[in-house]
Order: C-alpha cells, then sequence, then structure tokens
C-alpha cells in the first residue's frame, strides 16, 4: 500500500520538485533542520540591526539617516517573516526567543564584529547583504514552502540593502584620502568575514549532505561562497578598493577567481562565543526583551477587558 | 500564570490592487483587532504591496488535513460533463 507517511513518499515528494507544507508529513529531522535554519536565520536579521543601529543617530546626513532607518526597519520585518514561518513548524514565538537567550540557538558570526564608523556601514551592506542576498535567492527555492515564501518576500527588499552600501563604498573612494582609507580599512576588516558567512567547506560541513538531499538547501556552502566572491571582485576594482587577498587569481579557464585560505580558526573562536561583540549583542538583545515585558503584560491585560465588554453586549 | 507572552497570533491576507483577490501574506502576533491591523501594515506593506488587508485570528482558521486529499481534490473525471466541451453544439453557433 501506498504510504503518506512515509519517509520514502516524502523523498520522492521532494525529488518530484513538490513542496512541503506545515501539516504534510515530514521526517522528524527534517523538522528539526528547519527549525535550526529557520530560527538562526530569524535571530541573524534582528541581531543584525544592532551594528547599524548604532550609526542611526551619527549618519552623515539626513538622506543617509533615512536609508539607514529603512533598510534597518526591513530586516526586522526580515526577522517577522521568518519566525512566523518557523512557527508553523509547530514551535512557538517564546521558545524561538528563549533558544536565542540561552545560547542554543545561533545567528550569524558576522554580527560579531562592530561597526567601528560610517565606512562600515558601507561594507555592511554592500559585503554582509551581498553575502546574504546571495544565500537567500538560492533559498527562494527551498522545499519547504513558508520559508521559500518568506525568502522570496525578503529578495524582493534586500537588493536596495546591497545598493545603498556599494554606493557609500563609491562615494567615499571617489572623496579624500581620508575617507579613501576608511574604506579600504572597512573592506579590509569586512571581506573576510563575510566569506566565512557561507559556513565551512562542503567537506568539512556534516549537516550539509541531509539539507542538500531534503533539497532545504539548493547549492552548497562553496557553490555560494564562490558566486559571492566572482560578483563582488570587480565591484571591488570598480571603484578602486583592493581585496585584502595577495592570491587572489582569475582562473581563465573557468572564469572564477580563487582565492587564499580563509581563516576557519578564527571563524571557530568567534563562533565559540570569543568574537568582538558577542555578549554585548545578546545582553543587548535580552535588556530590551525584558523592558518590553510591561508593554506586552499591558496589551494583554487591554484584550482581556476588551474581550469581556464585547461579551456583554452580545 | 505567566502574564509575559508574545500575544496572539493571526493571518495576514493582502489584496494588491483592486478587483484582484485577497492572497496569504504571513503571520503577524497581536492582542486585538487594532494591533493585528497596524502589524499587518507595517510587517507586510511597506512598498506599496497592497490596498487592503484581511487580518484573521490563526485559531480560527479551518484547514484541510492532507490526509483528506484524495477525497478532497479528486479530479472528478468521471464528471465530464461539468467542462463545457462536454457539450454539442450546432454548427454555426456563434459567441457561446
Ligand atoms: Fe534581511
Ligand atoms: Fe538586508
Amino acid at each position: 500500500m501506498h504510504n503518506e507517511h512515509s519517509d520514502s513518499n516524502f523523498q520522492s515528494r521532494i525529488d518530484k520538485g513538490e513542496h512541503i507544507e506545515a501539516r504534510d508529513y515530514m521526517p522528524e529531522n527534517y523538522r528539526k533542520h528547519l527549525i535550526r535554519q529557520m530560527s538562526q536565520h530569524a535571530h541573524s536579521e534582528v541581531i543584525g540591526m544592532q551594528p547599524e543601529g548604532n550609526w542611526i543617530t551619527r549618519a552623515p546626513s539626513l538622506r543617509s539617516k533615512q536609508i539607514l532607518l529603512a533598510k534597518i526597519q526591513d530586516e526586522g520585518g526580515h526577522g517577522l517573516y521568518l519566525y512566523s514561518a518557523a512557527e508553523t513548524l509547530g514551535i512557538s514565538r517564546q521558545e524561538l526567543i528563549q533558544s536565542l537567550h540561552s545560547g542554543k540557538a545561533k545567528y550569524s558570526n558576522i554580527f560579531n564584529y562592530p561597526a567601528l564608523n560610517w565606512a562600515d556601514i558601507g561594507a555592511i551592506g554592500w559585503l554582509v547583504d551581498g553575502a546574504a542576498i546571495v544565500n537567500q535567492v538560492s533559498l527562494q527555492r527551498t522545499s519547504y514552502g513558508p520559508y521559500s515564501r518568506a525568502m522570496v518576500r525578503i529578495c524582493k527588499e534586500e537588493s536596495f540593502h546591497q545598493r545603498q552600501g556599494y554606493e557609500i563604498m563609491a562615494k567615499m573612494m571617489k572623496g579624500t584620502k581620508d575617507q579613501q582609507a576608511m574604506a579600504q580599512d572597512a573592506m579590509n576588516r569586512w571581506w573576510w568575514p563575510s566569506l566565512m558567512m557561507f559556513g565551512p567547506h562542503d567537506t568539512d560541513s556534516p549537516r550539509s549532505s541531509d539539507a542538500v538531499k531534503w533539497r532545504i538547501k539548493r547549492e552548497t556552502n562553496d557553490e555560494l561562497r564562490q558566486k559571492f566572491i566572482d560578483k563582488t571582485i570587480p565591484q571591488a576594482e570598480l571603484i578602486g578598493l583592493k581585496v585584502p587577498d595577495d592570491k587572489i587569481k582569475l582562473d581563465e579557464k573557468t572564469g572564477h577567481y580563487k582565492i587564499g585560505e580563509i581563516n576557519w580558526e578564527e571563524f571557530q573562536r568567534v563562533v565559540a562565543g570569543h568574537g568582538p561583540c558577542n555578549k554585548q549583542r545578546l545582553d543587548h538583545h535580552k535588556l530590551y526583551f525584558n523592558q518590553g515585558a510591561w508593554v506586552r503584560e499591558a496589551a494583554e491585560a487591554y484584550k482581556q477587558k476588551h474581550l469581556k465588554q464585547e461579551m456583554q453586549t452580545i | 500564570m505567566n502574564s509575559d507572552t508574545q500575544l496572539d497570533l493571526w493571518e495576514v491576507f493582502i489584496q494588491s490592487k483592486s478587483g484582484q483577490p485577497y492572497i496569504h501574506a504571513g503571520s503577524i502576533h497581536a492582542s486585538d483587532m487594532k494591533m493585528a491591523m497596524q502589524n499587518a501594515r507595517d510587517t507586510y506593506t511597506r512598498r506599496g504591496e497592497g490596498t487592503s488587508i484581511w487580518v484573521v485570528p490563526s485559531k480560527y482558521i479551518v484547514a484541510s488535513n492532507p490526509d483528506d486529499n484524495a477525497m478532497l481534490f479528486d479530479p472528478s473525471n468521471d464528471k465530464i460533463y461539468r467542462h463545457p466541451t462536454f457539450y454539442v453544439m450546432p454548427e454555426g453557433a456563434k459567441n457561446i
């Protein structure tokens, strides 16, 4: 008999390119993998608001302040799309936030680096959002329906993020010697961490094979990283920025750039909690979460009161 | 009782242009109708994505069970008389 609740039936649906919806049968590990990946993704959007938020009050013009505010508001929205998509898997928003606060759930390592000056806002938009876009474009075709739909919505909003960052960098590279040096310094600090955003090499990525088999991931870490490298190096060269890697070489045969060794020790160190801002990012989130408790309580009390009134009028 | 909740879950439907159907956009959290409407606006229509919004408490959505798909969504191929091509029109009939 054809059993709809079997892993083999599930896999054949995946292989046919079907999307899985919240109430469909799915293997427990597929659900777990999605919850881990989607919650990490959601937390990254929200924690990622912090390094940029640091510069709202110090943006150099009204125009740049408006742009930065709009960008950060988008990131908050991305977090909300992804939290609600993750909630369709049967996990509550409370549990998701608790896991972030306890350290059980991760967020993208990149946000454990500080935004030291205005050039960093350019580098973050151009490189960090640029790397995120490569990943997110690929995830539009992920097999879980709610995740895929959230990604489509997010991708529509992301391209402005990257362009505003590149515009900042291009402007600074046309500016004074000091401004050029600032832009280059930001490039030097953000380049390697951006490459690390794609995660370990495929050969060192234990969970990757399941994710590819289930079509949660449509391309591997190394494939996505290469796409980002190939897109970004010509953009850097165009505005006169030097990529901080002496080993960079364009392979004429394949059309792909080859790069030097990524420092995975640093990556592991930051993942393990020893980056420059790990503690600050989580403490900040906890602080404002706790400070907002009375607002949620008041909203809840207001609802109860009005529910009673509605009942009386019926 | 723990009074610090993340509020209730609501589903958001958006009509992109007048005359178009309302399409599910995603969900939001809110404690009452007014907050649900405001949060839906802020979350899903920051770039003119819609001209009208419906918000519905998620607990009132009744969803079909995938196990019933065979029964519910049988293509009814035996009921070909539901399709216009089933009928024989007299030679020369126009605009029908
Ligand atoms: Fe985002
Ligand atoms: Fe972004």
